[in-house]
């Protein structure tokens, strides 16, 4: 049967050049189809005798499939041609910039009063809070600073025309420290406490702001002494300044609210930054050749009378306070160098020395943020 | 305070240099805040005799002189002092050396084309004095050739911060007993001649005021011949700062510096009647050696004549009876004032001097006699004259307090083991009296000294603070537990949700101006004393302050900005911790996919809000837009979130156009404020979440078109649909906002695609009819009505 292996010849190389769907559909339906060629020939296998049909079956079937098969890998081949040229059509320039994200930031007082609370935490100090517009009484008195005290001329205080109601005016608190009375007088004993926040002084120049931050710490409790002090800044600088070389020098210097009172220097080198400015780094003796001393913090043992007014019994109870600068804390971690830039709100500022949202400080990541 | 180690050594035997004393009064409590050495600031000056001195060729006012300086060489030097004249001996500062008074470095150089080695110096300009009228001019026979600083023998200064608390050592004498005491030499005290008068004091010294004025103790001298001090004394007091007035003046000024005691000098001569410390009269006046005068109440304490008064009591003396060249007779005032009242009366009048800062903070009650007898000779050396018997009026209080101590206390509160010996050297060294049994008496100078806490601090601080070893604060049992406060957790939330969407944390002035906060509605407190106008109201809102720093930005070429504050708002009823946010300008820059750029609108506010106060906790499901979000915004794009009326959560929207005029800013800004402490705490304390398993079955959705009201809020729409079968309705969202074409006038479209959850089983068609209908049914409740 030459028409047969006509027929396969004429199929297969038409099938294979056809160049597009239709023309493969067209030629489906002209073999395959109802009236197709090799359906008609598929037919003539019903009339064929018994014989015949064993000879041309094998042979017409072997066509169809054959037909059938190259329909097949045509029609794959001819959509795989396709998706390429769409896929061709759709390339795009993916060096255009996409889309901006906001890159938001967290404030370096935040970041680092987050910081404190972290290491804090971890010596069991908890965070109190009190109000910034204070009472005479709180912020002065019950820190053994009575009217006449020459030290209150010092405060550099902001008034309220508003009476307070424990006598004297209405103020914007000079310090943390009033929170320890309110503390005390609330908590009782013992007790272990940072209070951050805002304080005020009336004085502006380079290096002080009329507002500032301030992070006051107290512990009350039995046989607290000096040494419990000296470890406690140590403990605290060395977590802030991820460094075991932090060396604090204590002098005796004067509070009201403390006896004895405690000045603590803490010992810093000169190392030169990328800009090759010369830039103050913690660490090691103020006493090394090359070294200094810088004031830190005040501090010392809180006065009977401040542990009395607040309502505890000095025989039975004593402990320390101290008050440190967190805009100072961070520009000395950070290494910003303008305290008013602090506050100015620069954007451009705010994303440089800002914080990630994700930069929460954690003990067992490390509280601080590595440039 | 300042002093020389010459001065200081006079009372203390010491081999220390002046980098050891500096140490060592650091580590005693008396901060040095400078040390100069005067030898190396005057290197460079020496002594030279002008040889000649002709006018300058070439300026009226100059001269060119020649000097000799001991080398020989005469050197040419131009000088304008009008008495620069041949034969004067001076001071010259050679090229090279730096003036003291100016910080300016010499050299070499040409005036109006006449060279100049050099300068010849004025004492103004080596800080030795205030003339500056001409050049120093030396006695003949100064050694020229000698370096200035040898000859005028200088030696290091000290400049110490002395705490309020030490008076006794605001003299030079208290420095050196607690530099002995701190084993850095002998102290030897000021030896106290005595004194005896020739006649009996012929004024009557009287204190009709014993509370203000405990004791009054004065003697004259007749017959003193005023004028300059004598060159020692003059030395010590311009190393202290203190210029040289007059012998009188001097010697008083010499007592309170040295001894911490300040005591005062009356001309007999302008005097009239008994000289009597009392209480001032209401309107009472004076006026004072500062040349102010001053208006006095009754509860000042003054020191008058039958006259007038005289003396504004331990704060400062009257320009009518001070001490003059010409007087010959003085009235010597040693006293002891109330150090409280003092404090008040120095602050009412706003008058700070030095006798006030040693009053007020208590000078030694027994040091009366000693200081007048000190004085007096003082006076007789400089002045001579023949001293009166002394009188005393009333006495000071002289009961030693007493302190009952327990040496252990070195330990136990000042954290140093301190033998019992050595502390016992120690209160002894400081003039505190030991009983056997720890029985304290302190100085009667030491108003410091009250407990034993007191004594424990002089104990440690003599013996060292270096010596405090850091001792572990006791751990806390178990792992450390959480110390945050709900409200401290909620606001670290906040803040790094507020950052994570994209908004930079600023933190700006508590303090606003009154025009800034008359923008919110005005503050209610205003200080009293504020640093400057614009830092006078304590906000009442975050937001002005963010609108002045969006200003800033704007003005340094930002275009888009998104800022956020945490931090207090101030009310008349209390604080309030708050979060505010600004976001200015730009949403999206014009850019070249998206085309235009694009301004933010109230609605990213209100996002910002919603998704800030979900991180916060708040049930946000439940809150309501309500309006009264205050004047500051815009009234038709500003709304309010409410958990109920009177709860209000949070607002937002954008800035009132008069309000961004106010703040001179030119492009849109929307902002948000959240009330952070009106969050509802959440209840319950436990972890475990209510029981929850994913359904099995897929929710299915169904869209509503719905015409409506134009002004019906399509939040009350969307709600009722959305509580119309909240059995089986899981969400509602509005997908689409027509007005125009098709829909009728005053009417608006809006679609709302409805999420249902099945349980069990399939909705059947019946079911889910049934559930159109209740939408359709609630819709129709606000007025709408189903899209045919």
């Amino acid at each position: 049967m030459a028409d047969i292996e006509q027929l396969n010849g004429d199929a297969q190389s038409r099938i294979g050049a056809a160049e597009d769907l239709a023309a493969l559909e067209a030629l489906r339906v002209e073999f395959l189809g109802k009236q197709g060629s090799v359906s008609a020939l598929l037919k003539t296998l019903g009339k064929m005798t018994p014989e015949e049909r064993q000879e041309q079956g094998p042979k017409i079937h072997a066509l169809r499939e054959g037909v059938q098969a190259a329909l097949t890998a045509r029609k794959e081949a001819l959509e795989n041609a396709a998706l390429e040229s769409q896929l061709a059509a759709e390339t795009l320039d993916l060096s255009l910039p996409a889309p901006g994200m906001p890159q938001g930031s967290i404030h370096p007082v935040s970041q680092v009063m987050d910081e404190l609370a972290e290491i804090f935490a971890d010596l069991g100090f908890a965070v109190a809070t009190g109000p910034e517009i204070e009472d005479d009484w709180y912020n002065f008195t019950a820190l053994n600073m009575p009217e006449s005290h020459p030290a209150r001329a010092m405060h550099d205080t902001f008034y309220f025309p508003d009476q307070a109601p424990k006598g004297g005016k209405m103020l914007l608190r000079t310090h943390t420290s009033p929170v320890q009375v309110r503390t005390m007088l609330e908590d009782g004993a013992p007790l272990r406490i940072i209070a951050p926040g805002r304080v005020y002084r009336s004085d502006s120049d380079a290096t002080h702001t009329p507002m500032f931050h301030q992070i006051e710490g107290l512990v009350i409790d039995k046989g607290i002494h000096l040494g419990h002090l000296k470890w406690t800044l140590e403990t605290f600088l060395k977590a802030f300044f991820e460094r075991e070389d932090i060396v604090l020098r204590l002098r005796p210097s004067y509070f009201p609210f403390t006896e004895p009172s405690v000045e603590v220097d803490v010992g810093f080198a000169i190392e030169n930054g990328q800009d090759g400015k010369g830039r103050r780094v913690l660490g090691g003796s103020g006493d090394e050749p090359g070294h200094g001393w810088m004031e830190l913090l005040g501090s010392g043992m809180v006065n009977s009378r401040v542990i009395e007014m607040s309502g505890l019994d000095p025989d039975q109870c004593q402990g320390f306070a101290f008050g440190v600068g967190v805009d100072r804390l961070a520009m000395l971690k950070y290494g910003m160098d303008d305290l008013r830039a602090f506050f100015d709100g620069d954007v451009r500022w705010l994303r440089h020395y800002g914080f990630s949202a994700f930069d929460q400080p954690t003990l067992s990541a490390g509280v601080g943020a590595r440039a | 305070m300042k002093f020389s180690l010459e001065w200081l050594k006079y009372y203390l035997e010491t081999e220390a240099s002046a980098e050891e004393i500096s140490a060592k009064l650091n580590a005693i409590g008396i901060e040095v805040e400078g040390l100069e050495d005067p030898a190396e600031s005057l290197a460079g000056f020496t002594i030279a005799r002008v040889l000649t001195a002709k006018p300058h060729p070439d300026a009226d006012r100059l001269q060119v002189l020649t000097v000799d300086t001991g080398t020989g060489d005469a050197l040419q030097v131009v000088c304008g002092a009008p008495n620069a004249r041949a034969g004067l001996v001076g001071v010259l500062g050679s090229p090279g050396a730096t003036v003291p008074a100016n910080g300016m470095q010499l050299r070499k150089s040409e005036i109006r084309g006449v060279e100049s080695n050099g300068m010849m110096c004025s004492s103004r300009e080596l800080e030795l004095g205030d003339d500056h009228e001409g050049i120093i001019e030396l006695p003949e026979d100064a050694p020229v050739g000698t370096g200035f600083a040898e000859y005028s023998a200088s030696t290091p200064i000290f400049d110490v911060a002395i705490t309020p608390n030490r008076p006794d050592c605001m003299g030079v004498m208290g420095i050196a007993r607690d530099l002995a005491a701190a084993g850095l030499g002998t102290f030897k005290p000021v030896e106290v001649p005595e004194i005896v008068g020739a006649f009996p004091c012929p004024m009557e010294i009287r204190t009709d005021d014993p509370e203000g004025c405990p004791a009054f103790y004065g003697r004259v001298i007749r017959g003193v011949k005023n004028g300059p001090s004598p060159e020692w004394m003059q030395r010590r007091l311009i190393a202290a700062g203190q210029r040289p007035i007059s012998a009188l003046v001097d010697a008083t000024n010499y007592l309170m510096l040295a001894c911490g005691r300040p005591a005062h000098a009356y001309d007999l001569a302008k005097l009239s009647g008994a000289v009597v410390a009392r209480r001032a009269k209401d309107g009472e006046e004076v006026a004072a050696l500062n040349e102010k005068t001053y208006s006095l109440d009754s509860d000042m304490t003054v020191i008058a004549d039958e006259r007038q008064v005289h003396d504004i009591a331990g704060i400062m003396g009257g320009e009518d009876s001070g001490v003059t060249e010409g007087t010959t007779d003085v009235l010597l005032e040693i006293a002891y004032f109330d150090p409280a009242s003092i404090g008040t009366t120095g602050r009412r009048l706003g008058l700070a001097s030095d006798a006030r800062t040693r009053f007020e903070r208590g000078v030694d009650p027994a040091f009366l006699d000693d200081g007048l007898a000190l004085l007096t000779d003082l006076i007789q050396q400089c002045c001579g004259g023949e001293a009166s018997e002394a009188v005393r009026a009333g006495s000071p209080p002289m009961d030693a307090k007493s302190v009952a101590y327990d040496p252990a206390l070195a330990a136990n509160l000042g954290g140093v083991a301190i033998p019992e010996d050595e502390q016992r050297r120690i209160l002894a060294a400081l003039d505190f009296e030991v009983s056997s049994d720890w029985q304290v008496t302190v100085p009667l100078r030491r108003h410091d000294v009250e407990g034993p806490a007191d004594i424990v601090e002089e104990v440690v601080r003599i013996h060292g603070l270096d010596s405090v070893l850091s001792a572990p604060l006791p751990r806390m049992e178990g792992v450390a537990r959480p110390t945050a406060t709900p409200a401290q957790k909620l606001e670290r939330k906040v803040r790094r949700a507020a950052a994570a969407a994209g908004l930079n944390e600023a933190v700006t002035w508590s303090f606003i101006s009154e025009k800034e906060a008359a923008a919110v509605g005005g503050g209610h407190w205003v200080l009293d004393n504020p640093i400057s106008e614009d830092l006078k109201v304590m906000r009442p809102s975050l937001l002005p302050g963010l609108l002045s720093a969006a200003r800033r930005n704007l003005d340094r070429g930002a275009s888009s900005l998104r800022l956020f504050e945490i931090g207090r708002r101030y009310l008349a009823e209390g604080e309030h911790p708050s979060l505010a946010f600004v976001l200015v300008g730009d949403r999206l820059p014009r850019d070249w996919q998206s085309g235009k750029a694009q301004a933010f609108d109230a609605y990213d506010a209100k996002a910002l809000c919603l998704s800030l106060l979900e991180a916060a906790g708040a049930p946000v499901g439940n809150l309501m837009i309500m309006g009264e979000a205050g004047d500051f915004y815009h009234p038709g794009q500003s709304a309010t979130l409410r958990l109920g009326p009177k709860n209000q959560l949070a607002s937002f929207g954008a800035i009132h156009p008069r309000t961004l005029e106010a703040f001179d800013i030119d492009v849109p800004v929307v902002a948000g404020g959240i009330h952070l402490d009106a969050i509802p705490a959440k209840k319950g304390g436990g972890f475990a979440r209510t029981a929850y398993a994913p359904p099995a079955l897929q929710s299915v959705t169904r869209d509503f078109a719905f015409l409506v009201d134009a002004d019906v809020p399509a939040g009350d729409l969307l709600r009722a649909v959305k509580n119309s079968d909240k059995a089986n309705i899981v969400d509602a969202r509005i997908f689409d906002l027509f007005q125009g074409q098709g829909v009728p006038e005053g009417k608006k479209s809006l679609a709302i695609e409805v999420t249902l959850q099945p349980g069990e089983k399939s909705y059947t068609d019946e079911e889910l009819k049934a559930i159109a209908d209740k939408v359709v049914a609630a819709a129709a409740k606000q007025g709408a009505e189903l899209r045919g």
